[in-house]
Formats: C-alpha cells, sequence, structure tokens
C-alpha cells in the first residue's frame, strides 16, 4: 500500500483521507448501532405500541386502544405489584447507606484490607437466581439458618416467606445484599478520589467524626450519590430473578412486582397485549429517573 | 479525636471480621449444606458440623449424574462469544464516538446507555418475537445475538469513556503520518486501552453468566439452556436433596466469582471508571 500511496498526487491523497475521515466513524459505529437498535432500540417502540392491542402471540393483533390500562387500573393484583415496587424503592436507600459506611471502614490500603474487600463484594458477582435460592433457604421456616439462629436464642421462629403480610420482604434483603456490595465499591472508589487539603482544613477547623462526614466527605461524593442513586433505583424496578426463585409472587401474589407479573401474563397466560402494558407502566416509572441521569450525565459533558 | 471514622486499628480488624462472617454467612450455609450428606438431612440436622464431608460424592454426583455439567457447558458456550462480539463492537464503536466530533455523537451515547438502563421487560416479548422470526428460538446463537447487543450499549460508554482518557496526540500524530484510521485502532490505540478491554471483558462475563430472564424467555431446552435458568429444572427435581441443589448452586456462581477472584483490579477498576466516566 505505501508504495501506490507515495505515486499519488498531493490534492486526491488528502481528499481521500478526508472521505475516509467522514465515513470511517460511521462504519465503526455502525455494526454496534445496528445490533442495538435492533435488539433494544426498536423493541422498545415495539413494546410499548403492543400495549396497545390484544395478542395471544399467534395469529392477529385485535386493537385495545386504552382497554389494557383500564384493565389494570381495575387488577388488584396489579396494585399489589406496584405497592410492592415501591415499597421496594422506599426500601432501596438501605444498599447505598450500609455500602457507604462499608465503604468507610474499609477504606484503608493495607493488604488486609483489600482481601476483606474482595470478600464484602463477593455477592454482587453472583446470579441473582442463585442469590434467590441462598436467601430462600436461608428465611426457610424448617430449616433456614435464620430460624437455627433465633432458635439457639430462643427466639420464636419466623415464616416470613410463607406469610402473605410480609412475603416480599426478605425478597427485598435478598436484593439488598448485591446491591450494598455495589455500592460499596462505588464508594470506595469515590472516597479515593477525596481531597485530603479540604479534609486537613476541616480538622484545623475542629471538625471530626460526624460532622466531617457531613460537611466534607458527603458532599464531594456527590457522583458516586448520583451513579449509585440510578442504579439501585433501575435495578429494583427490573428485578425478576429474585421472585420468580424464592416465591413466584406468592403466597397469592402477595410478593408480586411488576416485573414479574408482567412475565406471569406474557409466558404463562399468554396475554401479551396486557403484559406490555404491566411492562410499558414500568417502563414509564424507570424512564423519568433515566431521563434525568442522562440529561444530568450529559450536561456534564458538554 | 473520636468518631466512628477513628477506630482504631485491632477494633477495627476486630470489626471488619465480625462483619464479614455475618456478611457471608448466608453464602457459608449453602456450602457447607453442599458437603452434608443426605441422612443428616433427613434427621434434620443442619447446622451441626458435618459428620461425614461428602465433598466429592455430593459434587460428582450432581457433575455426573445430572445435567448440571450440561447447563455449565451452555453457560461457557453463551459467554464466550458473547464477550468476544460485544469487545469487538464496543471497541469499534467506542473509538468512533470517542475521537470524532460530529453532530449527533452525544444523541448516540445516551441511546445506548438509555438503552441498557430500561427494565428490560418492555423488550421481553418483541425480542422473543424477533429471535424466533429468525429461527433462533431455543438456540444459543440466538442468546449470544442479544447478549452481544445489550451488553454493547454500557460497553460502547466504557471504551469510549478510556480512550477519551487517552492523549489526543497519540492518535493526533499518527492521523498526520496518514495513517489509515483502522490501522491506528489496531496498532495505535488497542494496544494502549488492554487494561480497558480486560475490565469490560470480565464485567460483560459476569452479567451474561449470571442472566436469568433472558435464559429464560429464549431458550427452554435442556440441550441449550444456561445454568441460571437449568438450576431451577434440578431444584424441581431435587426437592428436598439440598445437599445437591447447595452444591449445584456453588458450582453455577464459581466461575464468575473465580474470575472476579482472579482479576479483581480489573473487575472494579471497570465498575468505577467506565460508571463514573474518570
Amino acid at each position: 500500500m505505501t508504495g501506490t500511496l507515495a505515486a499519488k498526487p498531493a490534492k486526491n491523497r488528502s481528499a481521500w483521507r478526508r472521505r475516509q475521515r467522514l465515513v470511517t466513524p460511521l462504519l465503526f459505529i455502525a455494526p454496534a448501532a445496528l445490533l442495538f437498535s435492533l435488539f433494544v432500540l426498536y423493541p422498545i417502540a415495539a413494546g410499548l405500541k403492543l400495549s396497545l392491542f390484544h395478542w395471544r402471540g399467534v395469529g392477529a393483533q385485535t386493537w385495545a386502544g386504552l382497554g389494557n390500562y383500564h384493565e389494570l387500573l381495575a387488577d388488584p393484583v396489579f396494585k399489589t405489584a406496584l405497592v410492592n415496587n415501591l415499597i421496594w424503592l422506599a426500601l432501596i436507600p438501605a444498599a447505598p447507606v450500609l455500602g457507604l459506611a462499608f465503604a468507610l471502614l474499609l477504606d484503608r490500603k493495607t493488604r488486609m484490607m483489600q482481601v476483606a474487600r474482595a470478600f464484602f463484594f463477593l455477592p454482587f458477582v453472583l446470579s441473582q437466581a442463585v442469590t434467590g435460592m441462598i436467601f430462600a433457604w436461608f428465611f426457610n421456616a424448617d430449616y433456614g439458618l435464620l430460624n437455627a439462629i433465633l432458635q439457639l436464642f430462643q427466639l420464636p421462629s419466623v415464616a416470613p416467606l410463607e406469610n402473605e403480610s410480609s412475603a416480599i420482604f426478605p425478597i427485598i434483603a435478598a436484593h439488598l445484599w448485591p446491591q450494598t456490595a455495589f455500592c460499596m465499591i462505588i464508594y470506595l472508589a469515590g472516597l479515593a478520589g477525596l481531597d485530603p487539603a479540604l479534609e486537613q482544613a476541616a480538622r484545623l477547623d475542629g471538625a471530626h467524626g460526624w460532622r466531617l462526614l457531613r460537611h466534607v466527605i458527603l458532599p464531594q461524593l456527590w457522583p458516586a450519590h448520583f451513579i449509585v442513586a440510578m442504579v439501585c433505583i433501575v435495578s429494583a424496578l427490573r428485578s425478576f430473578d429474585l421472585v420468580f426463585v424464592m416465591t413466584r409472587g406468592g403466597p397469592y401474589d402477595s410478593s408480586n412486582v411488576l416485573a414479574f407479573y408482567m412475565y406471569e401474563q406474557a409466558f404463562l397466560n399468554l396475554r401479551y397485549g396486557y403484559a406490555a402494558a404491566i411492562a410499558s407502566v414500568l417502563f414509564a416509572l424507570a424512564a423519568g429517573c433515566v431521563s434525568f441521569f442522562l440529561w444530568h450525565m450529559l450536561r456534564r459533558e458538554r | 479525636m473520636s468518631g466512628a471514622l477513628r477506630l482504631q486499628g485491632h477494633a477495627r480488624n476486630a470489626l471488619i471480621a465480625g462483619l464479614l462472617v455475618l456478611w457471608l454467612l448466608p453464602l457459608v450455609a449453602v456450602a457447607l449444606t453442599s458437603i452434608r450428606s443426605i441422612e443428616e438431612l433427613h434427621r434434620g440436622e443442619y447446622w451441626s458440623w458435618p459428620a461425614e464431608t461428602m465433598l466429592v460424592q455430593n459434587y460428582a454426583e450432581v457433575l455426573f449424574a445430572s445435567d448440571t455439567g450440561r447447563f455449565i457447558l451452555n453457560s461457557f458456550l453463551v459467554v464466550f462469544p458473547a464477550v468476544a462480539g460485544t469487545l469487538l463492537l464496543a471497541v469499534m464503536a467506542g473509538y468512533a464516538l470517542a475521537s470524532y466530533r460530529f453532530r449527533g455523537n452525544l444523541l448516540i451515547l445516551a441511546l445506548f446507555i438509555g438503552g441498557n438502563l430500561v427494565p428490560y421487560q418492555i423488550l421481553a416479548i418483541p425480542v422473543r418475537s424477533l429471535i424466533h422470526d429468525l429461527g433462533l428460538y431455543d438456540s444459543r446463537t440466538g442468546l449470544v445475538l442479544f447478549h452481544m447487543a445489550f451488553q454493547t450499549g454500557f460497553a460502547t460508554l466504557f471504551m469510549r469513556n478510556f480512550i477519551r482518557q487517552l492523549p489526543p496526540s497519540l492518535i493526533d500524530a499518527a492521523r498526520v503520518e496518514g495513517v489509515g484510521e483502522l490501522r491506528i485502532l489496531l496498532y495505535v490505540v488497542v494496544p494502549v486501552i488492554r487494561p480497558a478491554i480486560a475490565a469490560v471483558a470480565v464485567l460483560v462475563f459476569t452479567f451474561v453468566w449470571n442472566d436469568f430472564f433472558w435464559s429464560l424467555v429464549l431458550t427452554h431446552s435442556t440441550a441449550v439452556r444456561p445454568v441460571t435458568a437449568g438450576l431451577q429444572t434440578l431444584r424441581g427435581m431435587w426437592l428436598t436433596s439440598w445437599h445437591l441443589s447447595s452444591a449445584a448452586a456453588i458450582l453455577a456462581a464459581l466461575p464468575p466469582a473465580l474470575l472476579f477472584f482472579l482479576m479483581q483490579r480489573h473487575f472494579i477498576a471497570g465498575l468505577t471508571r467506565g460508571v463514573t466516566g474518570d
């Protein structure tokens, strides 16, 4: 190639190069963009559109307009699922709080700390399907470790997964396990980037302990707070594996959530339009948070 | 000076050790059950140290007398192509987004990120129909294709952030020399971003291996199903043989866990740098 390149007149060479500069980015992005559009962007639109139809998976789709949504409003399982999602969102802040606490505790450069951090982080690398099994066993009324420990202290046994009023809580606890680990890692990275001069100045002013945390450390961790909030919210909304593995939404749909209810309606009841409506509600819940995050992130980029 | 932040040496270490034990207790419980004999389980002895440890017997039974081995193999057969494909797409797209200024650059990036952050239930039915229409339902190829497409979103963001941090003179110098863009990517950029590639590889491996929802939606036969979904089938079969279910769960969790311990630095760097962008 080099031989022929040298032989081209200078004007042609720079025109070729300029064309290459315009076309190449498009060529490089194309495969990723095409695949992503086909399997992610188009399906989002298709899913939203499907919510306006009735469909049983085979045959024609019949127009439903807002019929599916009207049905949702009167559906008690939908209401339970939505409430459970909201409870979940209300409790998810425990993950950042605990994660930050762990990060503050483990924020030392020693070898032992590194090992400890790795083990604290382990829950995040497990599949939620496995985590669900671990906690289903942990909370089991007959052979669960929780009851074994309660027995040790001569406390009465509990059966949280078998009780309609409490079934959602062990599931949320199981979700907090890996989420806390994730928050811990993000906060550790944030703590590593703190400005030591600010802390020095504050200590000289007599600040320590809790006040130091609130006025010097926490404000500097703002980027970490942001990431953690977004990821925890989206993770809580999309969580399906745990419900499937631990309770299948039971007992009697008391621990159902929108993500699982959608799956049931689509793949067990073959009501695809209805399921799409449920998914659209879930999407709308998440879209608000996601747009805010994107807008804020892109503003930082400018 | 006192306060929670100033817990001294030994007290701090003791607290951490104690917390760690509590933190991992549910996992340890499962590991313990996996080496217990069925007789002890029937007698209701769950929490004493096993009289005889059945490590080899239980794990052998799980691996060789059940479909666990097949499921694990399926997971590997899905994960490796998915990681390779994602890296290929993400490096190219990330390079383009990082090193060219053009209108729509940020919009494309926003779409990649936004698409990744939605609850994927909205995608479920259309993607399943699409995979089915492509003749790829209940195939590993279908799973690989979807995972490649989905993971490319965040992987591209990560690569783009990383490449943007390279000294601009690196790429500019090559361009001034008249080197073609593909050659710049292959011979100038890729060698320098190897840590980022390692980080993304480890993260994508973990996310794809641990996926449960799509394994459930896009596959159903034992010949194709990855271990996360397969595990549930086995559980239904093994009912009260918790020693076997535990062992299978541990086996399913091992590959990402081992990979994480081996590649800790990369994993954590991937999460923090890719997500926070610095």
